[in-house]
């Protein structure tokens, strides 16, 4: 079996797996990292997204060995330490966007891309930047309302760009 | 997991713990400590976890006591969609005598649904779907026959509304027709035979209170501006008809695509268990206070994501007068919880959430006795000198409610709760496709206790709703779905849903000492009629065969026969039966 090497939330890793096995498998089984979900497991509803090089990616369908050399980000690496939260984490939470949780951290990381990408609070932007992550649960109002909240404190503490 | 004397563990995604518990012990010869269930939170419920994590937790079980060890049992998407339950199909006739102004005086209704190849839980959403079907209205005569069918398709079974969004549909838009036929607005004749207090139902029950029918639908009305919407569009409908410059197409203008139009509807859902099931249930929840001074809330009732970890702790310190924060709750684990009965029928914060409120009172009541203190100020104390103390409380029957199952009279439910919806539609002509730009949804819950948590049932349940009405739809041939997968079986993104706003009002149920009612499944009984309607008000036709997909609303348009559904299990179209869709077939 080859070895791949890339970095998780910044920390070099490598694995020797079957170079077709999912991405997704690598992080849950191999790596631990549990947080990311498998919705559909055919790339339909955006629970196992992670960002491979910031964009956002469905885990499901990326063969490890397209991983080999890229940085990847999950939801476990979006709060900066153990007592602080990601501004989008905290919107989330203060807005009622979470209700099962299995959606939640792959739209988690399609907005943090959104707004990495200097989306803001516009809410025709934030249904498009999300349409790819289903929600069974909460309608989507409340996650668009924290999305929005996440953009527009971000925006009044960067001046115009997030982190 | 095996566990020792010849026991087995079961962690799974699931609603009911007991369940999987008493299928466990039956399946197995096991005893109440032999068997162990333990939920594992994430995921959420809607009725799809209610019966069959049984089936796979006996299958799990019986696999890891063949291996020896601990075995792991997942479906996949694509194998849960195709052989957990879905919601019952059904189809419902409604005859309604109806006086010239508009007061309803006989209703008729039958009602057949499809169970499947086995029987889950067929009978009691049958009966829920029943009790429901007449819809929020007083009548005076009224015959309901209801029945269910086998038939070659994987079980029917639980699905958020348990057989009341079918009945309700088929009740509101017929309702709407009636209102057509006398020319009167959908607002009026519902105003006209809304349920007061003191009305009686189907069931002979008197309405004594927290009845909020005409409340709902009159803050409804009145926030989406219903009657003026209705009449610019109703306007505009006339204006158009038989204008279309577009061969086929009656409404198509050279300068109009898009017919919008608004659409009212109004229901009713029984809190709790049907008839006499919470008396057969008699759950129980417990609070313990630790030795050490903890504050353990300890039930069956699970996290779905609808909030019972945040409301119970939040029910119990009010109750107690201590910080949030101060109390814990344990995990959902049948070796340490009690039977506080399943996570469904949007009983948890009415049934159970008052079985903890009694607790938290009697355990205060007990360490203030003994102590002469305040409970927040002695509680540690109490548990330090005398140790632990745990309050068990077991479900009594509401005062005064009461239900014969031979008969089939009384309180089919302790309370109701009641919701209006108004949805806001746009019908692209040329494709047939709907998009449901607003829902105003107005829902009586009883007594508020999370306003965010309760908004995210009322959010979530409509957009489950518009789903239904305009794009959910699982086929089937030869007793099979061919439509098994997310790729396939579709359901609402961000691009899909409305702007939901959510108006939540408050008529207690005084049967608990909070006053909650249920909220979960409410707001999945008014979206469909309230989007049928609006299609109707935008183009005139009236869609009685969910859900209203392009296919089915271009046909209509063109005034030609809809394909007729599969029926299930067939494997040729079947004949067009009496129900809306009639025609050739594919």
């Amino acid at each position: 079996m080859t070895v791949y090497r890339f970095t998780v939330n910044a920390v070099p890793v490598e694995v020797a797996v079957p170079g077709m096995r999912r991405l997704l498998d690598v992080l849950r089984e191999e790596l631990a990292l549990t947080g990311t979900k498998e919705g559909c497991g055919e790339g339909e509803c955006g629970a196992c997204t992670v960002l491979l090089d910031g964009a956002p990616v469905v885990s499901c369908l990326v063969p490890i060995c397209q991983v080999e050399g890229t940085a990847i980000s999950t939801v476990e690496g979006l709060a900066p330490d153990a007592t602080t939260l990601d501004d989008l984490q905290t919107a989330f939470l203060e807005t009622g966007g979470a209700q099962c949780g299995i959606c939640t951290p792959g739209m988690l990381m399609a907005a943090r891309a959104y707004l990495d990408a200097g989306g803001g609070p516009d809410d025709d932007a934030i249904r498009e930047a999300i349409a790819g992550n289903l929600c069974r649960c909460t309608g989507y109002t409340k996650i668009i309302e924290a999305i929005a909240r996440a953009a527009s404190g971000a925006r009044t503490a960067a001046g115009g760009t997030s982190r | 997991m095996p566990s020792d004397g010849g026991g087995v563990t079961v962690h799974g995604s699931l609603q009911c713990p007991y369940y999987v518990h008493a299928a466990l012990k039956r399946g197995l010869a096991m005893d109440d400590r032999q068997a162990r269930v333990v939920q594992a939170e994430t995921g959420g419920g809607f009725g799809g976890k209610e019966e069959y994590p049984s089936v796979i937790s006996l299958h799990a079980a019986l696999l890891a006591g063949k291996a020896g060890r601990a075995v792991r049992m997942i479906y996949d998407r694509h194998e849960d969609l195709a052989a957990t339950t879905k919601r019952h199909p059904a189809i419902v006739r409604h005859r309604t005598g109806v006086t010239r102004d508009g007061r309803l005086v006989a209703q008729e209704i039958e009602i057949v649904m499809d169970g499947g190849a086995y029987c889950t839980l067929t009978p009691v959403v049958l009966s829920r779907g029943a009790i429901h079907s007449g819809g929020p209205y007083r009548c005076p005569n009224v015959r309901i026959r209801a029945r269910a069918t086998r038939t070659n398709t994987p079980p029917n079974g639980a699905f958020r509304g348990f057989g009341a969004p079918q009945t309700e549909f088929a009740a509101e838009t017929h309702l709407n027709r009636i209102a057509e036929a006398l020319e009167l607005s959908p607002l009026e004749i519902r105003r006209r035979n809304v349920y007061h207090v003191g009305d009686t139902t189907p069931t002979g029950q008197v309405l004594r209170s927290s009845v909020a029918g005409e409340e709902v639908l009159e803050r409804a009305a009145e926030a989406a501006e219903f009657e003026r919407l209705r009449a610019r569009h109703d306007a505009a409908r006339v204006l158009r008809a038989g204008s279309g410059t577009i061969p086929g197409s009656p409404l198509r203008t050279e300068r109009d695509r898009v017919a919008s139009g608004i659409g009212l509807a109004l229901a009713w859902h029984g809190a709790g268990f049907t008839g006499s099931g919470e008396v057969h249930l008699a759950s129980v929840a417990s609070i313990e206070l630790t030795g050490d001074g903890r504050i353990d809330i300890l039930v069956a009732a699970t996290e779905i994501g609808q909030g019972t970890r945040t409301i119970f702790p939040q029910l119990v310190a009010d109750a107690l007068d201590v910080p949030f924060e101060a109390v814990d709750i344990a995990p959902q684990d049948t070796a340490y919880v009690p039977d506080s009965g399943p996570t469904v029928a949007s009983r948890t914060a009415m049934v159970v959430g008052g079985l903890l409120i009694q607790a938290a009172g009697r355990l205060r009541a007990e360490v203030e006795g003994t102590t002469g203190g305040t409970f927040a100020a002695t509680y540690r104390e109490y548990a330090r000198e005398r140790g632990p103390l745990r309050i068990d409380q077991r479900f009594e029957p509401y005062p005064g409610v009461g239900f014969d199952d031979a008969t089939y009279r009384g309180d089919a439910y302790p309370a109701f709760g009641w919701a209006a919806c108004v949805a806001s539609v746009d019908v692209d002509l040329d494709t047939g496709e709907v998009h449901v730009r607003d829902v105003l949804a107005v829902d009586d819950i009883g007594k508020v206790i999370h306003p965010v948590l309760a908004e995210g049932q009322v959010e979530g349940g409509t957009l489950q709703a518009v789903g239904y009405a305009t794009i959910e739809e699982i086929k089937l041939r030869d007793g099979r779905y061919l439509n098994d997968r997310l790729a396939t079986y579709i359901i609402p993104t961000s691009l899909d849903a409305p702007r939901i706003t959510t108006i939540l009002v408050e008529a207690p149920f005084d049967g608990v000492p909070h006053g909650a009612k249920g909220v979960g499944e409410l707001p999945m009984d008014v979206g469909a009629p309230a989007v049928v309607a609006a299609i109707a008000a935008a183009t005139g036709i009236w869609i009685n065969d969910l859900p209203a997909s392009p296919e089915r609303i271009l046909a209509a348009l063109a005034n030609v026969p809809a394909a007729a559904p599969l029926r299930p299990g067939a494997s040729e179209p079947a004949p067009a039966a009496g129900s809306a869709a009639a025609g050739a077939g594919r």
